[in-house]
């Protein structure tokens, strides 16, 4: 039973975050929803301490029953960035939920067991537990889409991401069953060895394409990204913010595990439909994006571009690429948590309003707010010298030495084309006449959160080294 | 002390940002913030003028390396935080040292709103644009000139005219369009060199055929902020709509950013490709010296005419550097800096009756000398110098660089000299409708000559402008041997990349030794 136990301590984040999330189930269920506040700050506080037992007691590369298990530096990395994700929504959604009257305990557990999930998803060291993490964070994230579930809209994202999520998963085990059926193997390290010796075999192809459509859908690229303009509109706005952030990076961080690690060998076949997706999801995203006036739309298009640039990563190939990548993500997180502070903020009247147009002349009304999200959006645009310059310098660094060159050039081209709506936004808020105020004060944690985005989207530039060196062992990791 | 004087640089590009921060702290209502925060901008940018002069001061002529240097790790991968200044480049510094407290005064009264914002927004500019021309870092420049658009964009979109949502965008999206291919060419020299030092980028030698691509990548970007004909048409917008301290800076400072690139980067960098290049230059060159001096002659808007005026200037400029000759390219940097002082000066001049009268139509004035001398008097010495004539600073710097394109190709010379008489034409021709005549409209019969402050803000540059006509050799000290030495490699790298192919694999061995 030693054998046992030593399993289970590799997976000792995971079963923090899942057992808690049942005891907080069970007390939720006992106390109803008076408990709602208690349940959100024992999850949040549930997740740091699975962050804390990850970096304290995990060290290099640690594998769980028979490899279908990995805990490495790449694993590691991503998860922090979950869990970040994850407890800045709980911070998010707390003051949301009672003003929208949906406090219910459901909800941080959900986003327990969702966060679950996407743990298991980075770590996934076969076809299996990739699989089975993914369904564990939709499932999740279906319910939550359609929380507020007085509210058309709300019900109406919760179903179609459901419908669509479910046809995604379809998709995806077909193509799992037919790299099985070539293979012999579920495990991507099995799966590895046999492309190599054997060669690529036109049916494994097939099974790739099915897989990486399956996963473009999670990370909401293009051609697979329908959904995502009316999720991101229909869902709760804390749970919008929850979608751009921890469930990308998850799906992101996933799609690099099991690409490079599985089929490095077939590297010349999936390239190709990785450099068209990124491409068509570059420019979809900044040409979409110009017509929205939803906020929330706006940012579901400019989350499809984002991934696009993040995809070019994974285009290249490289351990540059993974680097850049992670770099990408860990930027683009926290830049949207910052602007979905912002979203948040905007609110008259005890309502949530969400027109670009409501933003106009915040400067004069709230300059602190509108220096924050105008250098958010900056940041976003990838414009020097905030951070989201950096996300996208290494990414396309890494275009270019893997010998990307076109792919670059028409992404540069794209990204000054999506500098055009997030300019815009800029614009409404510095020079148009000001619409009336917002309501007034956002509350310690959101304010937190918002202050912590803005500073460091900002000042990123002056101390880049570290995130840039822990990115690099990160990646390392996961390509030897 | 030490701590100050080893990081001149530093602190000359980074002040600004103090005082910046200074004005974020002000608290109290509109009236006094709006104050205080005016001679807080103010003392600062002349406090940085101060520090751009000691390092003029401080500078050694007679070398050509790079001096004040520092260096710190910064992003990784080779990639440092490292500043230095040369011949070429220092005095860029000081030009936008001094520019700064004109524009600071030039805005005291006409900026009424949101005052606070405008002077963060300056200094934050200033701040980029030093740091533009300490960079010796490709990833670092690119920041700094980049950056620079923020807040212009602001400044243009917020303090501007009628059409300023439209100029605005225009100008990001241009200038940001030509730089993302750049940015490219920047990560294509790093990934074969795999350094983005400047110094060491420039002892480097590329593939002919790969220097032909980067230099096109670096030349969108440089043509744009340049402008050079066809890329131009953002600049009129942006001049017009932008408030008189924002064409200023426009004029001033940030065309010439276009200029110091191709001497930083693709005359040394990029030798064969710029020979290459040359003819393409050369024509795009007098395209603009002619075409807009002709557009410029047409215009009805004061501020309009003078951005025309500017893109022909320009168009001295790089044609001139590209002539790679001695005096073609300190024409080029006289010139820049001369357009600078002048251009700026102006642009002032049109802001100082555009305060009184709100328009710049140039058929709502005439007569002006009538009511205002002095302002005839300051305002002809700069259409003077904006003419090129002698005793001035513009005419230093055409007359050298149309001896340099005399030196390579006389039609070219030929052609760019008609642009010397254009610009006597248009520029008279203003100056003609705008202040002589008889003072007949009714709405000029209160205006009011020069104020003190005013006065302090032209005379000045008067006197700047008549001592780089009459005395030049403060400023041939301390480029000539920069510029000598750049001539000087780029004749080199051109020798290396025109021998037989047995001696390039040589110098390719011998940098790939260097590299590793």
């Amino acid at each position: 039973m030693t054998h046992l136990s030593a399993d289970l301590n590799v997976l000792a984040p995971e079963l923090i975050v899942a057992l808690s999330g049942m005891l907080l189930l069970l007390g939720g269920v006992l106390r109803g929803d008076r408990a709602t506040s208690l349940v959100t700050l024992l999850a949040s506080l549930v997740m740091v301490a699975a962050a804390f037992v990850m970096l304290t007691y995990g060290v290099g590369r640690q594998v769980a029953f028979g490899g279908a298990f990995i805990v490495d530096d790449f694993a590691r990395f991503a998860k922090v960035l979950i869990l970040l994700g994850s407890i800045v929504t709980l911070a998010m959604s707390h003051g949301y939920l009672e003003q929208e009257k949906i406090a219910r305990f459901e909800f941080p557990v959900l986003v327990l067991f969702a966060t679950v999930g996407m743990m298991l998803m980075v770590s996934a060291g076969g076809f299996i537990g990739l699989y089975m993490g993914i369904e564990l964070q939709s499932l999740a994230l279906y319910v939550l889409a359609a929380f507020h579930r007085d509210n058309a809209r709300s019900t109406e994202a919760g179903l179609k991401y459901f419908v669509l999520g479910a046809l995604s998963s379809g998709m995806l085990l077909y193509g799992i069953s037919m790299i099985y059926g070539f293979a012999g193997t579920v495990s991507f390290a099995g799966v590895a060895d046999v492309v190599k010796t054997s060669g690529v075999h036109i049916g494994l192809v097939f099974g790739i394409v099915f897989l990486i459509a399956g996963l473009a859908f999670k990370v909401s690229a293009v051609p697979f990204h329908m959904w995502t303009p009316d999720v991101y509109e229909g869902s709760p706005t804390p749970i919008t913010a929850f979608f751009s952030m921890a469930p990308k990076i998850a799906a992101m961080a996933l799609f690099l595990r099991v690409m490079l690690s599985a089929f490095p060998a077939a590297a010349s076949e999936w390239q190709q439909v990785i450099i068209a997706v990124s491409l068509a999801s570059m420019v979809l995203g900044a040409f979409a994006a110009i017509g929205q006036t939803n906020i929330k739309r706006l940012m579901a298009y400019s989350s499809i571009g984002h991934m696009g640039f993040a995809l070019l990563g994974l285009a290249a190939n490289s351990v540059q690429g993974v680097q850049g990548v992670l770099i990408y993500l860990t930027i683009y997180l926290i830049t949207n948590a910052g602007v979905f502070v912002c979203i948040l903020a905007m609110k008259r009247n005890g309502e949530q309003v969400e027109t670009i147009d409501d933003l106009a002349g915040l400067s004069r009304t709230q300059p602190a707010l509108a220096f924050a999200f105008s250098a958010l959006m900056l940041s976003l645009a990838g414009v020097p010298p905030m951070a989201g310059f950096f996300a996208k310098f290494y990414v396309f660094l890494a275009a270019m030495q893997a010998g990307l060159v076109w792919l670059a050039v028409l992404g540069v081209l794209a990204s000054v084309v999506g500098a055009y709506y997030y300019l815009r936004i800029v614009k409404i808020i510095y020079f148009d006449d000001p619409a009336p105020a917002f309501d007034g004060e956002l509350g310690t944690r959101l304010n937190a959160i918002l202050a912590a985005a803005t500073v460091f989207t900002v000042l990123f530039m002056v101390w880049p080294h570290s995130l840039v060196d822990i990115a690099a062992t990160a990646s390392k990791s996961l390509i030897p | 002390m030490s701590l100050f004087s080893d990081h001149l640089l530093s602190v000359v590009t980074f002040l600004p940002l103090i005082g910046a921060a200074l004005i974020l702290a002000i608290r109290g209502d509109v009236a006094s913030i709006a104050r205080t925060a005016r001679w807080v901008a103010l003392v600062t940018t002349i406090v940085d003028l101060a520090i751009a002069f000691l390092i003029w001061a401080n500078f050694d002529g007679s070398t050509a390396a790079f001096q004040f240097v520092e260096q710190a790790s910064w992003l990784g991968f080779g990639i440092t935080y490292h500043m230095g200044v040369d011949g070429i480049s220092v005095l860029f510094i000081v030009l936008t040292a001094l520019l700064m407290p004109f524009c600071i005064l030039a805005s005291w009264n006409s900026i009424e709103t949101r005052v606070a914002e405008y002077m963060i927004a300056f200094l934050l500019l200033e701040t980029l644009m030093i740091g533009v021309f300490c960079a010796l870092d490709l990833v670092l420049f690119y920041l700094f000139f980049e950056g620079g658009l923020i807040p212009m964009f602001i400044i243009i979109g917020v303090w501007g005219g009628k059409r300023r949502v439209y100029a605005s965008f225009k100008f990001f999206l241009y200038t940001l369009l030509g730089s993302v291919l750049m940015l490219l060419a920047i990560l294509a020299m790093y990934y074969t060199t795999g350094t983005t030092d400047i110094p060491t980028l420039i002892h480097t030698h590329f593939d002919p055929g790969m220097q032909n691509f980067l230099w096109l990548a670096f030349f969108a970007s440089f043509a744009v902020k340049m402008p050079m004909w066809p890329v131009h048409t953002w600049l009129p917008d942006a001049h017009v709509e932008a408030p008189t301290a924002g064409s200023v800076i426009l004029a001033g400072i940030l065309l010439k950013m276009g200029g110091y690139g191709f001497l930083r980067f693709s005359l040394p960098m990029f030798a064969s490709a710029s020979e290459v290049f040359t003819p393409l230059v050369f024509a795009l060159s007098i395209m603009a010296i002619v075409y807009t001096s002709f557009v410029a002659l047409a215009q009805e808007d004061v501020k309009k005419l003078i951005a025309y005026s500017s893109v022909a200037h320009m168009g001295f400029v790089t044609m001139g550097i590209f002539t790679l000759t001695h005096q073609g390219v300190e024409g080029g940097i006289y010139q820049m800096l001369s357009h600078g002082i002048v251009s700026a000066a102006l642009f002032l001049c049109v802001g100082v009756i555009y305060d009184r009268m709100h328009t710049r139509d140039i058929s709502a004035y005439g007569g002006l000398v009538n009511r205002m001398p002095i302002y005839a008097a300051c305002f002809m010495v700069f259409t003077l110098a904006n003419v090129g004539l002698p005793g001035t600073g513009g005419f230093v710097g055409e007359f050298l660089t149309m001896l340099g394109a005399f030196k390579v190709n006389t039609w070219v010379a030929i052609f760019s000299a008609t642009g010397v008489i254009l610009s006597a034409a248009y520029m008279l021709y203003l100056y003609w409708r705008v202040v002589f005549g008889a003072l007949v409209k009714p709405s000029l019969q209160a205006i009011q000559d020069l104020s003190l402050r005013e006065v302090a803000i032209l005379a000045p540059l008067v006197v700047i402008t008549i001592w780089m006509g009459v005395y030049p050799k403060p400023i041939f000290d301390v480029t000539s041997v920069s510029v000598a030495n750049l001539i000087q490699q780029h004749k080199i790298a051109l020798a290396i990349d025109h021998a037989p192919k047995l001696a390039q694999t040589n110098v390719a061995a011998r940098n790939g030794e260097g590299l590793r």
